[in-house]
């Protein structure tokens, strides 16, 4: 079967009631994904035997018996778990992440996982080792990256949730490019355990989704408690479902000019609406600054490069993965397993990262990146001081053309202006459809304050209600 | 020509946490190769670390027993390189920040006493071992990975190798009477690194530095030392100049050996580590610590030879491991005579460690029994041999020395009533004896006493005897 019409709530609702068999449901879900992903690719792996668990108790678990799309850089045992890179391409896990491990306790069926830009480096899914992913809604555009694959399993209608990573907008861009939901949380509210490290301070495990309850379904599971992430809080969850269809008048809104500047034409007017439409409901709307907005994307690209320069040492030929067959010697194995297993994109980072932490470059970059990182996230500080959210586009424009902007790394690195604020400064952000744009989705961008996801849940909810984007679905694939 | 050395020492030791600094695994010395990890050691992808505070707290007691400057705030960096041993090709230390800084240690060398600064101490964790199989392989025992470590880095204010011994010594016994380390170098529990330079007198930059790592014996830094002093003299005053490398000590010629030379530091790429929050060393929990610092070796030696009034060489004995002057501390708490538990631990209690090749914990006998036992002598209930035939019974089986003696039945007989009537009897049957003590032959006491021995099967008090027998002996 296929999820276009499908929330958790009307499939527990069948499976409860037994109209729908939960084994049923996990078949029909790896056929539909063989027959659809030809077109897409965007699994990696497909566990083709996907069974659910027995005994589901769907009066508890609202997600038991629900098949759910895992990004391929978050580890699972025994399944195969490649970050979509030729240097782990064989790597089978011998633990569950944290989100694995929580997701096991809702009895969710695991159906397999998706594609991604290689490590989690990139913003459109082409740099993967297993092929682009495409755009259900437009076959020859990309789905935004790095979670792409998991943002068109819902996109089109493969499963009705998946589990993505943020670093810098990997969840946010594909759910706009897609004309889903998806939320990255505050930084330390979902367990890091089990994500492949592409920057530690950076990386944050989120949902993707077709309606914001779903993925505040999914969240309530995978939030909170784990001794083995030293960075998450301890701070209790709240139930995020609660925030759903409540009202947003009297919430205090800012737009960030630098933001809405830096889109035109038909986004400009497409997230203006956007906007009308909470004043209409009776929010209040603030026009704010945030003048570090042009330093954003030097200050990420140093610091998300030199972490991950050091998180992707271990990759070494060694002891997992891909090794070089005509190594000679122990530095050859490392120089040729990495030169050989890495893509492009991975080496031109850990080369960048590296050359910010070296010895003569620290002061010069790394600490500079460091001090700036602080001052961001004062900004957002000053303006959460009197506001709930701040709400602008995601992205500067809809879906790119695969293919157009893979030799321009800066470019593309240039896409990611909008979302990457949210990840230096550790603040809850998600992007809702706000409309379409030369037949293309666009999202609406929701920050909050740390902690504050309710917020975003709330206003997410209510533009879906009032533009009703889920009712829409892809045009872009052939019967 | 003159020459001036500086001397620098970095020591490593291993803290003695029940599990690793970063994963719960467990810490033991002499495991089955990779039996004690997990997949943190491993550095498996997706893997998070976690501090053991507790490395933090034995951390503390060094830096508190050192006068060092605990850093209210402490986080780790990362240390980045690749090395088979080393599974995440970063190590975790602390580089930006250490845990203390600015301590000291107080020695004296000739009789003259000198303060050697300590620059800082940081913690980090240790990698795995290496070994070279002769079948082309190597292995790696990861046992190691993330057995926690405390550097303790020297300010280089050591002037010569006898300088150089007496700062190891003496900082080897300080952080032994903490507890926080073994330091076994044997073990690997205390590993030392130094380096040298010379200058001539009255020049103020100082020399090219050469280090030697791993050195395995104190006796091997202070003779690696002074054959560098020298070798690097010769060179300077053969007009060359000293390269900046790494040489090892060789034991067998007593020389050092080029190993190999440096030509610029390795770059580390340090940065602060992502995955670790920072913690925040509160001045209660110092305060805490120090309350529960044990009483450091110089206090303990002032109190044996002032208070109880023990000899130098024996207050050395006991303080040679902490192990032993706890147990000699808690003999004396538990009533023993300080003198006499002394004589004991540094006699018949070593003696048996040595011959039996074990440690104190692993003996059955325990400070209150040993005390109880120094008071069944003190208070003349068993005599002396009678004692070592006790000891040897609770060292063994850690029997009640009270208990054993009066089952053996082994009590000293002291009762004048009961031995009045045995001396009158031996007078009695040993006329020739009363006669040789009357012409002033002293051994006819001890063959009258010999006799009584015999009699009471060793049992009867010598002293009260000898007593006896002279009363008796003169009314005769």
């Amino acid at each position: 079967m296929n999820y276009l019409n499908e929330d958790i709530d009307s499939l527990n609702q069948k499976l409860a009631q037994g109209t729908l068999e939960a084994d049923q449901l996990a078949q029909d879900t790896v056929a539909n994904i063989k027959q659809t992903d030809d077109q897409l690719n965007a699994w990696i792996t497909v566990q083709e035997d996907a069974k659910p668990d027995q005994d589901l108790d769907f009066a508890h678990h609202k997600l038991a018996g629900i098949p759910i799309a895992i990004k391929d850089n978050i580890i699972t045992k025994d399944v195969k778990t490649t970050a979509a890179s030729h240097i782990l391409d064989n790597y089978l896990p011998v633990y569950d992440a944290t989100v694995i491990e929580k997701l096991k306790e809702a009895h969710v069926t695991f159906v397999g996982k998706t594609n991604l830009d290689e490590f989690a480096m990139g913003s459109s899914t082409e740099h993967s080792y297993f092929g682009i992913t495409h755009n259900p809604w437009n076959l020859d555009k990309v789905p935004g990256g790095s979670s792409g694959g998991s943002a068109v399993a819902v996109a089109s209608g493969q499963v009705v949730a998946a589990l993505g990573s943020d670093t810098g907008g990997s969840i946010r861009q594909p759910a706009a490019f897609n004309g889903i939901f998806g939320i990255k949380p505050t930084y330390g509210r979902v367990s890091r355990w089990g994500l492949i490290a592409f920057a530690s301070s950076l990386d944050e495990i989120g949902v993707m989704s077709k309606r914001a309850k779903t993925s505040a379904q999914v969240l309530n599971v995978i939030a909170g408690q784990d001794e083995h992430d030293s960075t998450l809080s301890t701070r209790a969850v709240p139930d995020f479902t609660r925030f759903i269809g409540q009202a947003v008048k009297g919430m205090r809104v800012a737009v960030v000019k630098e933001y809405l500047d830096a889109v035109d034409g038909d986004m400009h007017d497409v997230i203006e609406q956007q906007i009308a439409v909470l004043k209409e409901a009776g929010a209040i709307i603030d026009e704010v600054s945030l003048p570090l907005t042009k330093y954003v994307v030097p200050d990420y690209y140093i610091i998300a490069s030199s972490e991950a320069s050091s998180n992707l040492q271990r990759f070494d030929g060694i002891r997992y993965g891909y090794r070089s067959k005509d190594a000679k010697d122990l530095l050859d194995v490392y120089v040729k397993s990495r030169s050989e297993g890495f893509g492009e994109e991975v080496q031109r980072r850990i080369m960048l990262g590296s050359f910010a932490l070296s010895a003569g470059s620290y002061d010069r970059f790394f600490r500079q990146a460091a001090k700036v990182r602080t001052l961001i996230c004062q900004d957002f500080d000053r303006i959460f001081a009197d506001h709930d959210v701040i709400v602008g586009p995601t992205t500067t424009t809809p879906a790119f053309d695969i293919g157009s902007e893979i030799a321009d790394p800066i470019k593309m690195y240039n896409n990611d202006i909008l979302t990457i604020s949210a990840n230096l400064a550790g603040i809850p952000a998600a992007s809702v459809p706000a409309g379409l744009v030369d037949g293309m989705p666009v999202g609406l961008q929701i920050m909050a304050k740390r902690f504050d996801e309710g917020s975003i849940f709330k206003v997410a909810d209510f533009i879906e209600r009032s533009n009703k984007f889920y009712e829409q679905t892809p045009t872009g694939m052939e019967d | 020509m003159n020459f001036k050395s500086t001397i620098g020492f970095e020591v490593h030791f291993e803290l003695k946490t029940k599990s690793k600094i970063f994963s719960p695994s467990p810490v033991s010395y002499g495991a089955k190769p990779n039996t004690e990890t997990n997949v943190i050691d491993w550095g498996m992808p997706g893997v998070l670390p976690y501090v053991n505070k507790d490395v933090y707290r034995l951390g503390i007691m060094v830096a508190l027993a050192t006068h060092a400057h605990i850093l209210p705030n402490t986080h780790f960096d990362r240390k980045n390189y690749y090395y088979p041993d080393s599974p995440k090709a970063y190590q975790i230390t602390q580089f930006f920040q250490p845990l203390a800084r600015d301590g000291y240690v107080e020695i004296e060398v000739h009789g003259k006493k000198k303060r050697i600064g300590i620059h800082e101490m940081h913690i980090e964790e240790d990698a795995g071992k290496n070994t070279h199989g002769t079948n082309g392989f190597s292995y790696v025992d990861l046992n190691r990975q993330g057995v926690p470590l405390l550097e303790v880095v020297s300010e280089p204010e050591i002037a010569d190798p006898d300088e150089g011994y007496a700062y190891l010594e003496k900082l080897r016994k300080i952080v032994q009477f903490t507890g926080a380390s073994d330091v076994k170098m044997e073990e690997g529990s205390m590993r030392v690194d130094t380096n040298i330079s010379i200058r001539p007198a009255g020049q103020k930059e100082l020399g090219t530095k050469v280090e030697m790592k791993n050195l395995n014996s104190f006796e091997h830094v202070r003779k690696s030392l002074a054959y560098e002093q020298k070798r690097q003299e010769q060179v300077l005053l053969a007009g060359g100049r000293v390269q900046l490398s790494t040489r090892r000590f060789d034991d067998a010629t007593g020389k050092t050996v080029l190993e190999r030379v440096k030509e610029g530091d390795a770059d580390y790429r340090y940065f602060p580590e992502p995955d670790l929050a920072p913690d925040h060393i509160s001045q209660e929990w110092i305060d805490e610590i120090e309350q529960t610092l044990p009483r450091s070796a110089e206090a303990r030696y002032q109190q044996y030879t002032g208070e109880f009034g023990l000899k130098d060489y024996d207050a050395e004995v006991l303080l040679q491991t902490k192990e032993s002057s706890d147990f000699y501390d808690q003999t004396v708490a538990a009533g023993a005579d300080p003198q006499l538990a002394a004589n004991w631990m540094n006699t018949q209690v070593n003696g048996y460690l040595n011959d039996n090749r074990v440690d104190l914990a692993d003996i059955a006998l325990t400070p209150e029994h040993l005390a109880a036992m120094i008071k069944l002598i003190k208070d003349g209930t068993i005599s002396s041999k009678i004692a070592k035939r006790v000891f040897a019974e609770t060292v063994k089986n850690g029997t009640d020395p009270q208990k054993f003696v009066e089952d053996q039945g082994m009590v000293q007989l002291s009762d004048t009533s009961v031995l009045e009537p045995m001396v009158k009897e031996v007078v009695d049957n040993n006329p020739q004896s009363v006669e040789d003590f009357k012409n002033g032959k002293d051994r006819a006491i001890g063959f009258l006493v010999g006799q009584i021995m015999k009699q009471t099967r060793g049992q009867a008090n010598p002293k009260v005897i000898n007593q006896l027998l002279n009363k008796e002996l003169q009314n005769r």
